[in-house]
This record gives structure tokens, sequence and C-alpha cells, in this order.
């Protein structure tokens, strides 16, 4: 029980963390593909956040009622990743839009059938 | 959180994909004020739950909005999936347990920041005295990663413009 208690948060990241893959290996839509990234992608932030909480501390502001603070390093790393998260799906829906125009379909197998002839 | 992927895997209609997107971007939110980091949740609810979403949606304007059914089975990347999944939890058993202060992932420079921060830059939130002052560099380059890759859509995007343009006028001449 203490186990479980002890090491749900990480449980929890890595049931989205697949979620997330299957997604992206096992659908050929580019934008569901998409989707599928940034569930990946939002797994990982939760997998750098939940070990900075502590338990009874409070948000990482200094406040004289408080003594613990969560850590918050992890905290300006995801706000970096988010960020950069943003840049790679719109720069990935970019493309799928440059796709749509020259194949007219936004599915993996079909235009990979159309290279093929 | 879980249901909201699990109803992004199975349906065929992209539309409440991206909407279950959203949702789920909006839920890791709200777990993320649970988790004490306010300005990441904000940022998530604002980045990720807004901006993506509204991106999908617009891309969703222009391209076929269901997706065609799938044609292998899907038994090889469940089968990838599942041990990846059994890999990494196998990996958790020597992680540090939640919530505790004294694990090395708290231990490091975080009490440095904790008890210097104030004094240092002047800010009372440490997120942004990291942000802008010990790790000002990084943020840097986080700027220029978003630099690059507004460039690169623009690319993209100006390109295909250009080339119905040519067509038009192609046409235009014919006829």
């Amino acid at each position: 029980m203490s186990l479980i208690l002890a090491s749900i948060n990480y449980w929890v990241t890595i049931i989205l963390m697949i979620g997330g893959l299957y997604i992206v290996v096992a659908h050929g839509n580019m934008v569901k593909k998409l989707v599928g990234l940034g569930i990946f992608q939002t797994s990982v932030y939760l997998l750098f956040l939940s070990p900075g909480k502590i338990l009874g501390g409070t948000a990482p502001i200094i406040s004289e009622k408080f003594e613990v603070y969560s850590n918050p390093l992890p905290h300006v790393l995801i706000l970096t990743a988010i960020v950069v998260g943003v840049a790679t799906i719109a720069l990935g829906m970019a493309l799928v839009v440059r796709i749509n125009e020259a194949y007219g379909t936004i599915e993996d197998d079909e235009v990979h059938e159309m290279e093929q002839e | 959180m879980v249901a909201a992927v699990i109803g992004v895997i199975r349906s065929r209609n992209l539309f409440v994909v991206v909407i279950l997107g959203g949702i789920y971007s909006f839920l890791m939110a709200t777990v993320m004020v649970a988790l004490d980091a306010v300005d990441v949740a904000m940022t998530e609810a604002a980045v990720g739950a807004g901006m993506s979403t509204v991106l999908l949606l617009a891309v969703l304007g222009l391209v076929k909005t269901r997706e065609a059914p799938l044609r292998h089975s899907p038994f090889i990347p469940l089968l990838v999936c599942f041990l990846t999944g059994a890999v990494l939890i196998y990996g958790t058993l020597d992680l540090p347990p939640f919530g505790r202060q004294d694990t090395p992932t708290n231990q490091h420079v975080a009490p440095y920041y904790i008890k210097n921060s104030v004094k240092e830059t002047g800010s009372p939130n440490i997120v942004t005295a990291v942000l802008a002052s010990y790790r000002g560099y990084d943020t840097l380059g986080e700027t220029t990663v978003i630099f690059t890759g507004g460039i690169g859509v623009l690319i993209l995007l100006s390109t295909s413009r250009r080339r119905r343009e040519k067509q038009s006028s192609k046409k235009d001449s014919l006829t």
C-alpha cells in the first residue's frame, strides 16, 4: 500500500504516456498524431512536476506566513518546455497543411501509396 | 484525464479528438495547481488548452475531418506500448517517493533558490526569479526556438501560397 501511494504519480504519468505513444504509433491520421504528441508531452510535464511537490508545502511565492515551499526548479523548466512544445506543434500543423495541399489527404498510408505510384 | 485520452484514441471524428485534447490539457492544468505549480498551470491553460486547440481547429478547417479506419491490426503497436510501459514501471521502483522533502530532487539547488532569491533578485515569486535571472540564458534559448518555429511556419505556408498564385495566373493566361 505504501509503495502504491509513494509512486502513484509516476504510474499515472506512465499510463498517459503510453496512451500518447499508442496514438502516435498506431494511428495514420496526422492531426490525431499531433494530438497524441501533445498528450505525450503533457505527461512528461507531470513526470517533472510531481517529484517537486512537497506534501504540506505551498506554491513557491515567498511570504511570511509559510515555511515550506515546493521545488521551484521543475516549474521553470516546464514553463520553457510548454512554450517550446507549442512551437513544435505549430510547425507540425504547418507541415500537415502543406501535405494536404500536395496530396489532398492527411492519412499516412494514402500518402505512402501515392509516393509508390 | 485517462478517460479523455481513451476518448481521443477511440474517436474517429477529428473535431471530437481536438476538443477532448483541449479538455485533457485543462484537466492537466488543474492537476498542476494541486501540485503547487501555479505559474505552469496558468501557462498550460492559456497556451496548451487555448492556443493549441485554436490552431488545431484552424487546421481542421482546411483538411478532411474524418479519420480513415485503421488498415493494419493494432496488435504490434499495442505490444510495443505495453512493453515500454512495463519497463518504465519497473524503472519507477527506484525513484524517490512522492511528496517528501528529503529526496535528492528537492535537495540540490532548490533550497538555495528558496533561501536567497528575494535577497538577490528582489522578486517574491521564485519561479520568476529563476526564469529571468538565474537561468536567463535558458529563456533566451527558448525565445530563439520559438523564433525558429515561427520562421519555419511562415516559410512553409508562404511557398504554398506562392505556388497557388502561379497556378491561377497560368490558368488565366490559358483562357
